[in-house]
């Protein structure tokens, strides 16, 4: 018989042998050479994680007790891999855009990078999988012990085997899987090492197989019979059960950490999938080909009572092959460890990332950033998760006792873990998923699934026996296998069946009826639309896609002409003329140097990484870029201000343009009316004096009254061009005034004397001589024109029987008033305001001004420093003259 | 690099282009129903007899009925892979 | 029965004058001197020619123009223009609202006499 210390020794060289091909693996992929370790067929093998110990042993057992449903747990995956194009290839997509460190991170990420459900998922997977990870080692424990009870010179060893198992284990898993922080966080070691241990319990299982359908069997056909003879011969599954376990396993293979880790975080090319698509469910299914014969043949051959879920190692004991058992027993070996290792170092990457590293960092907020103490406080708070791991596998182990059979544990744990199922899903397809359903969905799943199942399922005393029988507080509502009082269902099919409805119910509706963060909605549209955000796999698309993708892009910020001469520019400094640049990394930085002064650094950073990257567009970058627009708010604010003034300026150019064009319109205006007052009169002159030339029969008087005619418009005429004269120079500054003393009664003696001297028409004017004597200095012969002007202007156009005109002086402060009013009709309101502008005429023209008067008196008011105003409101025309009394000469 | 001239893109024979795509497209369709087309092939030994023992089917015959129902997949999605492996090489953004 | 001008202008001496002129030449001459009801009274006195001032007072020669245009039974009216702005582009639009003649002041008695003549003749000629 085989000794103990064989065997032992067996199985020591064999973990020497997974060290050094885990540590040559490694030492490969730091030198770079690490291709032909990221085969497919690599990856296809570091999912055979999926086939534990449970998958070794437990399914023959399972086999040999409820027939062929053990193979349900196969089928699950299988559906699932087969579905890859659009489930796991999104979720690969999304792990590796978004550079996804575990399962826990993912949904963290997707909800908001949330931390309440980042550590709500670490518990639950560390709750579901501690479980599953003693059951592994009991599963080495109990085959051990196979040997040792064969073995006679065995001692008391046995015992302690669990904890030798585990620290070996632990340190395995820390040797390989927290050697350093690489930023993929991949191992190519441990994925190289549990490749290996993929091969080895294929073969160890095949080989078991093949010897008991041939040799002990003799055949396929004679197997068959014996299957059919046997106690599982004929088809008698639960359809209940038959379903929802296919379910759950599918579910656990997306949802299981380490699964997670292997074909999301490990993986290094999206297009192994592909591979792995068919290849994975090849290996299932060469894995569960010989169960049912071996299961059948054991429990025709072995005496009764013995366990079936060792019946891979005892049938070969039993027939006298050692060797075939060692082979059997170290690859049980494997699936146990490959899934340890695994298992452990997925959960003490969520641990330490979604635990201890928010807890330490928010303590240590001074030091944080130290990059490289950060790195040396995540290795150590793994490397203590994985320690931690272990310990609960191991107490939990002693805790149970080994009792409950393998698969019932495994099936516990699935369904534990399927709660993660509706948030993933939900989270990958449905952009409407937030952050608070998926924690609704979580808790209320997580609840069921312990009171229904977990707390039953581990055994006595943690459900008190009346609950199980009247439910909580004594409600039969609820208890742990009939809620609801539905009775008589199997209690996997119950749970699953009740805590995956509810939470995806609880999911549902908290989801419809919350609202998401900015970064959820951010997240959630970039998982939903990953392929829409993220470049293809790597090396998909070629490099001379990318430099398109590049150019068209390129096109659209710089503009076409900018962006062709660029890439000219940079294929001609490759060498490569008249060709699209390769886009090496230089020509990247440059491009992206290029694009950043357009659209700023971190959306030129995005923008590029998006085309040439494997990865997509974090959240960091979206956040960068929102900084980025929220920088370019306030510039543009600032800008806005700028603007403010600018227009300001505009406004004021647009006033002075305005205010030029009016000029100018009214130097034209005046042009054309000094034209029309010129033309007026030497049209009258030319008409009359061609008549008196050419017509010879003119009697005397009209002779005489024509050449007055030309008189008087040759008056008007030198009239109009002294005005003219007189108002330009007093307009351009250029006037000489001569100031002297006076009086005001002596300036309106002289004025009222002049003015009506020579005039036809009559006016009474009527004065108080005694208040005009006002002294003043100024220019008297201006002032005097002005009120020679107004004088005639009363003359002229007053229109009453008798005019009259008042005219009245007084002193205002320093200022001399005197006001002129006639007994007219006064000037119209709405032509009030026009009087003095120049050639203004309020009636048709009665004498020959020729509109200017009132325009030089204002202007020469303004050039005493007083003015001249029309006073509205008084019976007739009426004018106020102002003046300063010691008068300064203005402008 | 060699076939490009420029940065202009090639314009080919527009007819195989669309026939082509057609043809991507509905054997993406394929790929999507092939996991419930394989759940629904599984789940056909829910419909065997459940009662009388004689009536049950013989374990041989479901095991052979699941592993050939499996194999087949398995020889489905691998042709799948195989047919798929080809659009690697041009833009496929468009089966998505 | 002889020929009838009407006159509108505002300006008594050219009004003299160009009376002058035309009775001697066996015209019939009205005068107006208003802007204001200047169309009226051309519908009214329905003239073979009419001498427009550009300048008058109450409205512009150039709208009572525009709305003779308007009117269809004086089509043909022969309308001599005269300005003394004298500005090219009050003779463009003039010519655009379809005057007959345009003269810019001031004018000679014989170019007014012609003008008078030719229009009338062109005018009952059509």
């Amino acid at each position: 018989m085989a000794s103990l210390n064989l065997l032992l020794s067996v199985c020591f060289c064999y973990v020497i042998l997974l060290f050094l091909v885990a540590f040559v693996a490694d030492r490969l992929a730091a030198r770079g050479r690490s291709t032909w370790l990221r085969s497919p067929l690599i990856y296809t093998l570091s999912l055979s994680i999926y086939c534990t110990a449970w998958t070794f042993y437990g399914a023959v057992g399972y086999a040999a007790r409820s027939g062929l449903e053990f193979v349900t747990i196969y089928l699950g995956p299988t559906l699932v891999m087969i579905g890859w194009w659009w489930g796991l290839r999104k979720l690969v997509r999304i792990g590796r855009s978004h550079r996804v460190t575990s399962i826990a991170d993912l949904l963290s990420s997707r909800y908001g990078k949330s931390n309440t459900l980042a550590i709500g998922v670490t518990i639950l997977a560390v709750i579901g999988v501690t479980p599953y990870i003693s059951l592994q080692l009991q599963s080495i424990t109990l085959s051990f012990s196979i040997f040792a009870d064969a073995d006679p010179g065995s001692d008391d060893r046995v015992g302690a085997t669990v904890i030798w198992v585990a620290a070996g284990l632990a340190v395995f898993a820390i040797l390989f899987g927290t050697r350093n922080l690489d930023a993929n966080e991949r191992h190519h070691g441990v994925v190289m090492a549990i490749a290996i241990e993929a091969v080895v319990k294929l073969v160890a299982l095949l080989a078991v197989g093949v010897f008991v359908v041939w040799q002990v069997s003799g055949g396929i056909e004679a197997t068959m019979a014996r299957i059919d003879a046997s106690e599982i011969g004929r088809w008698q599954v639960d359809g209940g059960r038959w379903a929802s376990i296919t379910f759950l396993a599918a579910a656990a293979f997306v949802c299981l950490p380490r699964m997670f880790q292997v074909m999301v975080v490990e993986n290094d090319d999206e297009r192994h999938l592909r591979t792995a698509a068919w290849a994975f469910p090849l290996y299932l299914l060469l894995m569960s080909l010989f169960v049912v014969p071996i299961a059948a043949i054991g429990l025709e051959l072995m005496p009764a009572g013995s366990n079936p879920d060792l019946f891979v190692l005892t049938i070969p004991l039993s027939q006298g092959r050692e060797g075939l058992a060692m082979l059997s027993f170290l690859g049980g070996f494997s699936s146990a460890t490959s899934m340890v290792i695994v298992a452990a170092m997925a959960l003490s990457t969520m641990v330490s990332n979604q635990i201890v590293m928010p807890i330490w960092l928010s303590s240590q907020t001074q030091q944080a950033s130290q990059s490289g103490d950060v790195r040396k406080i995540v290795l150590l708070s793994r490397r203590i998760s994985i320690g931690a791991i272990m310990v609960l596998g191991v107490a939990y182990y002693e805790m149970s006792g080994g009792g409950a059979a393998l698969a019932s544990i495994g099936l516990i744990s699935f369904a534990g873990i399927a709660q993660i199922l509706p948030a993933l899903v939900g989270g990958l397809f449905w952009r409407g998923a937030t952050r608070l359903g998926a924690i609704a969905g979580l808790s209320v799943g997580f609840g069921i699934w312990m009171f229904s199942l977990l707390l039953p399922g581990l055994g006595s005393g943690l459900i008190p026996q009346h609950v199980m029988e009247q439910g909580l507080f004594g409600i039969a509502a609820l208890r742990p296998h009939a809620l609801f009082s539905i009775t008589g269902m199997d209690p996997i099919e119950h749970c699953v069946l009740w805590s995956l409805t509810l939470n995806t119910l609880a999911f549902f509706i908290v989801s419809v009826a919350s609202f998401p963060n900015p970064v959820e909605r951010l997240q959630g549209a970039q998982f939903v639309n990953v392929f829409e955000h993220s470049a293809g796999p790597r090396g998909w698309t070629g490099s001379v896609a990318q430099s398109e993708d590049l150019m068209v892009m390129t096109q659209r910020i710089l503009g076409t002409q900018d962006a062709r001469d660029l890439f000219q520019r940079e294929a001609a400094l490759q060498g490569e003329y008249g060709q699209l640049p390769e886009p090496t990394p230089e020509f990247l930085e440059r491009l992206e140097r290029q694009l950043a002064g357009s659209v700023g650094a971190a959306t030129a950073h995005a923008m590029i990484g998006q085309i040439v990257g494997g990865s997509s567009v974090s959240v960091q970058d979206l956040l960068a870029v929102a900084d980025e627009s929220a920088q370019m708010l306030e510039y543009s604010s600032q800008l806005e201000a700028q603007s403010e003034e600018l227009s300001r300026t505009a406004r004021k150019l647009r006033e002075a343009n305005e205010k030029l064009t009016q000029i100018s319109l009214q130097k034209d205006t005046f042009l054309s009316q000094v034209s029309h007052e010129l033309r007026t009169p030497m049209t009258s002159i030319r008409a009359f004096s061609e008549i008196l030339r050419d017509a010879s029969d003119l009697d005397e008087a009209d002779k005489r009254k024509y050449a007055t005619i030309i008189h008087d418009e040759a008056l008007r005429l030198t009239r109009l061009l002294n005005d003219l004269l007189d108002l330009s120079v007093l307009e351009s500054g250029q006037v000489s005034l001569n100031m002297r003393p006076g009086n005001v009664k002596d300036v309106l003696d002289h004025s009222i004397v002049s003015a009506l001297a020579g005039a036809d028409g009559s006016l009474d004017v009527i004065r108080d001589e005694a208040s005009e004597r006002i002294p003043l200095y100024s220019d008297l012969d201006r002032l005097a024109q002005v009120f020679i002007n107004l004088i005639t202007n009363a003359l002229k156009y007053c229109d009453a029987g008798q005019p009259q005109l008042r005219i009245t002086a007084r002193t205002a402060g320093d200022n001399v008033v005197v006001d002129m009013v006639d007994n007219g009709s006064g000037i119209p309101t709405e032509a009030q305001a026009m009087v003095f502008e120049k050639f203004a005429r309020v009636s048709a023209e009665k004498a020959g001004g020729a509109g200017l008067g009132l325009a030089i008196c204002r202007e020469i008011m303004q050039r005493l420093g007083g003015d001249v105003v029309y006073l509205a409101g008084q019976s007739g025309a009426g004018f106020r003259v102002t003046l300063p009394t010691k008068g300064e000469i203005k402008g | 690099m060699s076939e490009r001239r420029g940065g202009e893109t090639p314009r080919g024979p527009t007819l195989f282009l669309e026939r082509q795509s057609y043809r991507r497209r509905r054997l993406s369709e394929v790929a999507r129903l092939m996991p419930i087309f394989g759940a629904g092939l599984f789940m056909v030994p829910l419909l065997w007899p459940v009662g009388d023992e004689s009536e049950k089917v013989q374990t041989s015959s479901a095991i052979l009925y699941l592993f050939g129902v499996w194999g087949g997949l398995i020889l489905a999605i691998a042709l799948f892979g195989l047919v798929t492996r080809s659009w690697a090489k041009s833009d496929q953004r468009e089966i998505d | 029965m002889s020929r009838r001008v009407l006159l509108i202008e505002d300006e008594p001496n050219i009004i003299e004058a160009i009376r002058f002129l035309l009775t001697r030449d066996g015209w019939n001459v009205n005068t107006h001197s208003d802007g204001t009801d200047a169309v009226k009274v051309v519908q009214e006195a329905k003239p073979d020619l009419v001498i427009l001032d550009m300048m008058l007072p109450g409205r512009s020669g150039m709208d009572i123009l525009r709305d003779l245009r308007e009117i269809v039974e004086l089509a043909g009216l022969p309308v001599l223009m005269l300005t003394a702005r004298g500005q090219s582009r009050d003779r463009d639009m003039a010519e655009k609202a379809g005057v007959s003649r345009f003269m810019t002041k001031p004018f000679s008695n014989t170019e007014v006499l012609t003008a008078v003549r030719d229009l009338v003749a062109q005018a009952s000629r059509s």
